[in-house]
């Protein structure tokens, strides 16, 4: 299991010298940096030996074991399943980036983010504690942010990045929060234990905010409805990223999440209701819009959101068929989808164009491509003799067994099915068979590198699809049982004999193949219906949600941060004032007496100096004058402090007073001759803080003359400065060692506040002589 | 304010006020001082000079940037956490060695020492940048 964290590891460190590697490396880099990829692939590829016998492997290394928090990390079938899918694609994408991203001038940074992102799908599926994975499914979000950002010089990318970075932290929050929950009831985080506490977590009265908190981040992830719009947004990346991530691995992730969690919250009347329900419409709604779309990159989107609320589906029917039906599916899912996707960026390159009505008959111009995809393409439309026709055979069989909503959800199946027969059949006669259709030049041969991933998974689909025994026992079965124990034998055959699922079938493809007859017709009025008449689109709402968001934090913000200097202090004031006047009148009572002792003569000379300097201060006209009389207000109370035996505060306040005052005679220099700015009212408010102000400063030390406060502290000081710190003097000792870390605090605020003055002040400069 | 008399005031006064504010730092440990008061006192010095002539010449008689002083000051500051890391004790320990030292006899040393210079420095270098920044104005 350390070999794991080492690949890990490993593959950050490849990340990072990505950059250096592609824009030192020349052609051969891309595939070195597949073949990192392939030979983690190849190595846990070692592990299903060991796993299919329904072992496991763990890994911990303590972090925060009182929080629950740990990195550990987590091999059974289920995560063997999904590491293969991820390296495995990993590599053929990185081959197929090679070429693709030639022509980027920022590919070196391309080949960093997709590997960072491989990094952390990677240790998200691997995860042994539910934080690790937090942390690693918020990284798979940020590098999902930065590739659909990729080209960022475009409006649309940068939208479409920010919306799809939104909407999957804010599902990834709101997961975290269900996670502490979990935690919380199971008092673990930990996976493998976890999966024995499912009882205690289904019966808790938390159960089902902790369901909801949880699912909102998988169905954020995996595009579910009504968060599904981010995903045709996320179109804007690369093809390679679109066959990566957006089809193939982390748009699985949600889907992963669930997997993972339904031995632990499965099972119950919500976890079905809630799956099945968003699920079905998830399916539908993608299959219809994928009818309808033009753009073949679009065309995939929405049919590989179809696709994501179909395993929704199948997790929430959650019978041994059902979860069956949702890792073959899951599996044939990947395979096609990235083929295809990998072939819409090749077409893209070669043609210059994804539009379905300008393309067609590219089998002439590129036969090893159109054959893939037409493979592919059987195996979507679930077709035999593809994996994809096994994966359609088990969905309808598992909803055939379900009693209550069965039927209804067959119908919903059998229409979503008919539809992608459909596109399958439009794809395969007008893109890839028909005659030859092109908007500019005349397309060329596509590259070996970008044909080698595509043709590789066409033909998986197909040797899975003919020997599905197979794969069914190394790699299927695990992943089936860590969801499901009780599964023990999984035979699959393309061959089930003649039965009512086989009938449905029939009628899917002959429906298909009618509604494929029509697509030429159909199409064009569904655009037309799809942008005319239904204006209403999510991702627009979600648009002018954000706005207004933004507009009301804009308002919010000039309301509060005014810009006036007189108003931030007056907030200030009067926010601290008035809490210490409510304090001050709540705990009056207990002032039993305040005794006062006769003043000195000296005091007495002092006092009357401090309150007619104030005065003298407040009436006077003249800046200059009424600067002076406020120091020497301040002196007066530096004498105050002499008088009482304060020496240390005394020097240092009347330091302060006097470089304030040169500081205020330096300002003063520069302002224009006196005159009255402020109105009448405005003043008498002033007027009115200064004695709020005042009154609470002259009541709270009233009050700090009646309280008890701790002597034992000030006691310590006077005991202890000799013998522990070698000085006399309290104050400084205080300052410069019982309490130094204040100091060191407090010296570096006054370095912020002097680097502060100094921008302030040099950026004027710059502004004025700039105009 | 080019005034003849109150320059050579400045001029005479500031190497006064330097030592005196160096005195009032050392000696700050037991009788009433200390580096924060130092730290004002040097400024004032050099504030009253850059009064008397202008922030130009007081920087040329500075030598150093204000911003240097601060640089200075904030990592003797630090440095003086250090030395009680080495020792195996808490963070920021003070640490202390005495020194005999000829005619003057025993002197103590100690981080809280070097610590009070580094609040010396940055006061000062604080306080300086700050006016000097607002008289160019």
């Amino acid at each position: 299991m350390t070999g794991i964290l080492i690949y890990l590891i490993i593959l950050l460190i490849t990340a990072f010298l990505s950059p250096i590697l592609i824009s030192k490396g020349g052609k051969t880099a891309p595939w070195l940096l597949g073949m990192v990829s392939a030979a983690g692939f190849a190595w846990l590829l070692g592990f299903t030996g060991y796993i299919s016998e329904g072992n496991s492997l763990n890994y911990t290394i303590e972090w925060l074991p009182e929080l629950y928090l740990n990195f550990s990390l987590y091999l059974d079938g289920l995560s063997l399943f999904f590491a293969l899918l991820v390296t495995g694609m990993g590599a053929l994408v990185l081959v197929f980036s090679g070429n693709y991203m030639k022509p980027y001038a920022m590919k070196h940074r391309f080949f960093f983010l997709i590997l960072l992102f491989e990094f952390a799908m990677l240790g998200m599926v691997l995860s042994g504690n539910l934080f690790t994975m937090f942390i690693f499914w918020e990284l798979t979000s940020v590098s999902s942010f930065l590739l659909v950002g990729f080209n960022h010089e475009k409006p649309e990318a940068r939208n479409a990045a920010l919306q799809a970075l939104l909407i999957t932290v804010a599902g990834g929050l709101a997961m975290m929060a269900g996670f502490i929950m979990l935690g919380q009831m199971a008092g673990t985080l930990e996976i493998n234990q976890l999966l024995k506490s499912g009882d205690i977590i289904r019966n808790h009265p938390h159960y089902l905010p902790a369901l909801l908190l949880v699912l909102a981040g998988a169905f954020t992830k995996s595009a579910q409805f009504p968060f599904h719009f981010w995903l045709p947004g996320a179109m804007q990346a690369p093809s390679p990223v679109s066959a990566y991530l957006h089809s193939a691995t982390m748009v699985k992730a949600g889907i992963y999440l669930l997997m993972r969690l339904s031995p632990v919250m499965g099972g119950t009347p919500e976890w079905k209701y809630i799956l099945t329900i968003t699920g079905a419409i998830t399916m539908i709604l993608g299959g219809y819009f994928a009818y309808s779309q033009t753009d073949f990159k679009k065309v995939l989107a929405y049919t590989t959101i179809s696709a994501l609320g179909t395993l929704v589906l199948m997790l929430g029917i959650d019978t041994d068929i059902s979860i069956k039906a949702a890792i073959i599916f899951l599996l044939v899912h990947a395979l096609y989808k990235g083929a295809l996707f990998m072939i819409a960026g090749l077409i893209d390159k070669s043609v210059g164009s994804r539009d379905l009505r300008k393309i067609g008959g590219l089998n002439k111009v590129m036969p090893v491509a159109s054959l893939a995809a037409i493979i592919s393409l059987l195996s979507m439309a679930g077709l035999p003799p593809m994996i994809g026709f096994i994966g359609k055979e088990l969905i309808y069989e598992a909803k055939f067994a379900l009693p209550d909503i069965g039927n209804l959800l067959l119908v919903a199946g059998v229409m979503t099915n008919i539809i992608m027969v459909a596109i399958s059949l439009a794809l395969i006669f007008n893109l890839f068979l028909g005659p030859l259709k092109y908007p500019g030049e005349r397309p060329t041969r596509p590259a070996f590198a970008l044909r080698v991933g595509p043709s590789l998974l066409a033909g998986i689909s197909l040797i899975f699809g003919l020997f599905p025994a197979t794969v069914a026992d190394f790699l299927l079965s695990p992943a089936i049982k860590s969801i499901r124990p009780s599964i023990d034998s999984f035979k699959l055959s393309l061959w089930h004999g003649f039965n009512e699922v086989l009938l449905v079938s029939f009628i899917t493809v002959a429906a298909g193949v009618v509604l494929f007859l029509l697509y030429r017709k159909i199409n064009p009025m569904l655009t037309h219906l799809n942008t005319e008449v239904i204006t209403f689109r999510f991702a627009d709402a979600f648009n002018k949600g954000l706005n207004v968001f933004l507009y009301l934090t804009k308002r919010k913000t000039s309301f509060i941060q005014s810009g006036y200097q007189r108003f931030y202090l007056m907030a200030i004031f009067i926010m601290t004032s008035v809490l210490a006047w409510y304090q001050l009148i709540y705990t009056w009572p207990e002032i039993e007496s305040i005794s006062f002792s006769r003043p000195g003569m000296f005091e007495m000379i002092i006092l009357l100096l401090i309150v007619s300097s104030t005065i003298i201060a407040v009436l006077i006209r003249s800046r200059l004058a009424a600067i002076l009389s406020l120091g020497a207000v301040g002196y007066g109370i530096g004498l105050l402090f002499i008088v009482y035996g304060a020496i240390d505060v005394a020097i240092t306040l009347m330091l302060a007073e006097t470089l304030v005052l040169v500081l205020f005679m330096v300002v003063i220099y520069h302002l224009p001759k006196f005159t009255n700015f402020s109105s009448k009212a405005s003043r008498l408010r002033d007027a009115a803080v200064a004695l709020l102000v005042g009154g609470f400063m002259t009541g709270l030390v009233l009050k700090a003359g009646q309280l008890n406060l701790n002597p034992k502290i000030s006691d310590f000081y006077v005991e202890n400065a000799i013998p522990l710190a070698h000085g006399s003097n309290i104050v400084n000792v205080i300052l410069v060692d019982f309490r130094a870390l204040d100091t060191l605090g407090e010296i570096t605020v006054l370095v912020i506040a002097a680097i502060g003055v100094v921008a302030l002040l040099k950026l004027k400069t710059k502004k004025g002589s700039a105009t | 304010m080019k005034s003849y008399i109150v320059q050579l005031a400045a001029a005479r006064l500031l190497p006064v006020t330097l030592i005196l504010s160096l005195l009032v730092f050392y000696r700050g440990h037991n009788e009433p001082g200390g580096g924060f008061i130092g730290g004002l006192m040097a400024a004032a010095g050099f504030i009253f000079y850059a009064m008397a002539f202008d922030t130009q010449e007081a920087e040329k008689k500075l030598r150093v940037s204000p911003l240097m002083l601060i640089v200075a000051g904030l990592s003797f500051a630090f440095i003086s956490t250090l030395p009680s890391l080495f020792a195996g004790n808490p963070f920021f320990t003070g640490e202390w060695i005495s020194l005999i030292i000829p005619l003057l006899g025993k002197l103590k040393l100690g981080t809280p020492l070097l610590f009070d210079f580094g609040v010396y420095l940055t006061v000062w270098g604080v306080i300086v940048t700050i006016i000097f920044n607002v008289m160019e104005e």
